[in-house]
């Protein structure tokens, strides 16, 4: 077990710094700075800034300081001057949470009871009208559910703001577009695993030996028809956490997704890089969490480090 | 059941066809692609052509889906942009495809050591957050379509590449593989003669299935500014447009989306009947 940990701790880091590296490095390759664009700025003025982030210094060095400042976390930014980006993913990181902890409770609540209903009557209403809406959940993804769901619930019903974080319910719309959407995955892969489970020889063995068939689904089955859902919940749990890029822009919310993209179109190299590591960490740590609880369900799959 | 004299090929065509609702998302697909293909120079219309006078209108007949604040016909730019995505879409795929079959084929047939390197790989690939580096690519190296296509493709392909690995371990050591070694066939012989014809099922089945992601990454890039590049039009470019004009003209989110959402509903309807049809191990009803 402390051998797996170490190991996979260590693949981890090396996966964030990879990331943050190939961030850092490409942005540096692109043209324009985070200079540009600026208002009219003395040469000496200019001159002064480059010095201080270091910005003619060779690349190697460049990123070293960032390294090195991401690490104690007092890393400024590049681009909006006096802003620390700890600062930054400090008060976006809660506002991307907010929405993305509800939306997986949608996904697991909704997807999971659906997938199961349908698995365990094959061909029944209930399995097709639960696939049918799954179908139309992944056929409709969060740029067109997004806009489509503060149209009904925003403009014409007028009961949540359309967009922005004012209100302390500025949450729903943009969780239930993203709980939605992945809640039909969820059912997909519920119904898809539970299925298989179900064909198997220990589920006939424990019906024959007399266990009732809420037993079999809840005790054995689900059990291991869960394995599939856990690989696809691990790094989709990640991504809701740490921000949907279109939805966050639907609905105008100031959490974590949109600072990486603005930051890659500013030449913020310090927060673009910063921002990438953050969000590779989080998968990393996802799919760790992920394999443990496997490991838990499933001591046949054990611990591959 | 008449299945005696047919062919693998003749059953599986038999298997695709029998549900109506696949039939309708084949006919809906190649409808859609000729309308795309044909349809814009039968409009009256262009893709820029303005009507300043007009402005942003609702559907009429003159303007089947509308028109934007330009005064564009809606209808016509989706036909345009309808080409931008498919073309996406497919293209994307086939970069997808190409560098996933060579790995998997690659790593399925070398040396156990070799190919659970090889596999290792892709696992630590597949930890890497991938959305980042194609939003980066796209504001790096400007909005070039080709690179596009390369950024997507170079995305999409470690599943094929996972698939395609885990078949040909299932059939290299199988008699059929030993019988023409036996008779000394050539590697190449051996590859292009005898695994790929039985690997390409599932190269088909993953592929159709690719498409509609592709075409749904292509529309969340050109939605968040980052893809297809005015003046050309994608459908994620018009939902985008349309998204931010939902509050006076809602026609403009709902034509977009009708035509992205019906096309990828027939893309993964035929791909999930494809799985059908080529893999009788997984029919399921």
């Amino acid at each position: 077990m402390a051998r797996f940990l170490i190991s996979r701790l260590l693949q981890g880091i090396v996966v964030v710094f990879i990331t943050m590296l190939i961030t850092f490095v490409l942005l540096k390759k692109a043209p324009g700075g985070p200079l540009d664009g600026e208002r009219a700025m003395s040469e000496q003025a200019k001159a002064q800034l480059v010095e201080l982030y270091g910005l003619n210094k060779p690349i190697h060095i460049q990123f070293w300081r960032v390294l090195k400042l991401a690490v104690i976390g007092e890393l400024p930014c590049d681009k909006f001057r006096g802003q620390m980006v700890s600062d930054i993913i400090r008060h976006g990181f809660p506002i991307s949470a907010a929405i993305g902890l509800p939306a997986l409770l949608i996904a697991i609540g909704l997807g999971v009871p659906a997938g199961a209903l349908a698995a365990l009557r094959p061909g029944s209403l209930e399995d097709r009208s639960a696939m049918l809406m799954s179908t139309l959940g992944i056929c409709a993804p969060s740029l067109v559910l997004g806009p489509l769901i503060a149209l009904v619930f925003g403009l014409k019903l007028n009961w949540f703001n359309v967009a922005g974080w004012y209100d302390a319910d500025d949450w729903v719309l943009p969780s239930l577009t993203l709980g939605l959407i992945y809640a039909a995955y969820v059912a997909r892969l519920t119904r898809g695993g539970l299925r298989e489970t179900l064909a198997q020889e220990f589920i006939r063995t424990a019906r024959a030996k007399g266990a009732g068939e809420g037993a079999v689904v809840f005790r054995h089955a689900l059990k291991l028809a869960s394995l599939p859902l856990l690989n696809f919940l691990g790094p989709a749990a990640a991504g809701l956490l740490t921000g949907s890029f279109v939805t966050e822009m639907v609905f105008q919310i100031p959490g974590l997704g949109q600072h990486f993209i603005s930051a890659a179109i500013n030449r913020d190299y310090a927060l673009a890089s910063a921002t990438a590591a953050f969000y590779a960490a989080m998968i990393v740590g996802f799919n760790l969490l992920v394999d443990i609880i496997q490991a838990v369900i499933n001591p046949r799959v054990g611990l591959k480090s | 059941m008449s299945t005696l004299h047919e062919s693998p090929g003749q059953a599986a065509w038999r298997r695709l066809t029998s549900h109506r609702s696949t039939v309708i998302a084949m006919l809906f697909l190649v409808f859609l692609v000729l309308m795309c293909g044909c349809g814009p120079w039968l409009s009256p219309y262009t893709e820029a052509s303005q009507d300043l006078k007009l402005g942003a209108s609702a559907p009429s007949w003159s303007h089947w889906l509308g028109t934007d604040s330009l005064g564009r016909d809606l209808f016509t730019r989706l036909l345009y942009g309808g080409r931008m995505s498919l073309l996406v879409g497919m293209v994307a795929t086939l970069v997808a495809m190409v560098i996933g079959v060579g790995y998997g084929l690659l790593s399925g047939l070398s040396h156990p050591r070799v190919d659970s390197a090889m596999m290792r790989f892709v696992d630590i690939l597949y930890a890497f957050p991938f959305m980042t580096f194609v939003i980066l690519l796209t504001v790096v190296f400007g909005r070039e379509l080709w690179l596009l296509f390369a950024a997507i493709g170079a995305v999409e392909w470690l599943t094929m590449a996972r698939v395609v690995r885990g078949q040909v371990l299932a059939l290299k050591n199988q008699e059929f593989i030993t019988a023409a070694r036996a008779y000394g066939a050539s590697f190449a012989q051996i590859l292009l003669r005898h695994l790929l014809p039985n690997v390409a099922g599932s190269i088909v089945i993953y592929a159709s299935l690719t498409v509609p992601g592709v075409m749904l990454l292509e529309a969340t890039l050109s939605f968040l500014g980052l893809g297809v590049q005015p003046p050309f039009a994608s459908w994620g470019v018009l939902i985008g447009e349309g998204a931010g004009a939902i509050q006076s003209h809602p026609w403009l989110l709902l034509g977009p989306a009708l035509f992205f959402c019906s096309t990828l509903l027939a893309l993964n309807t035929l791909g999930d009947a494809l799985r059908d049809a080529l893999d009788p191990k997984s029919v399921s009803e």
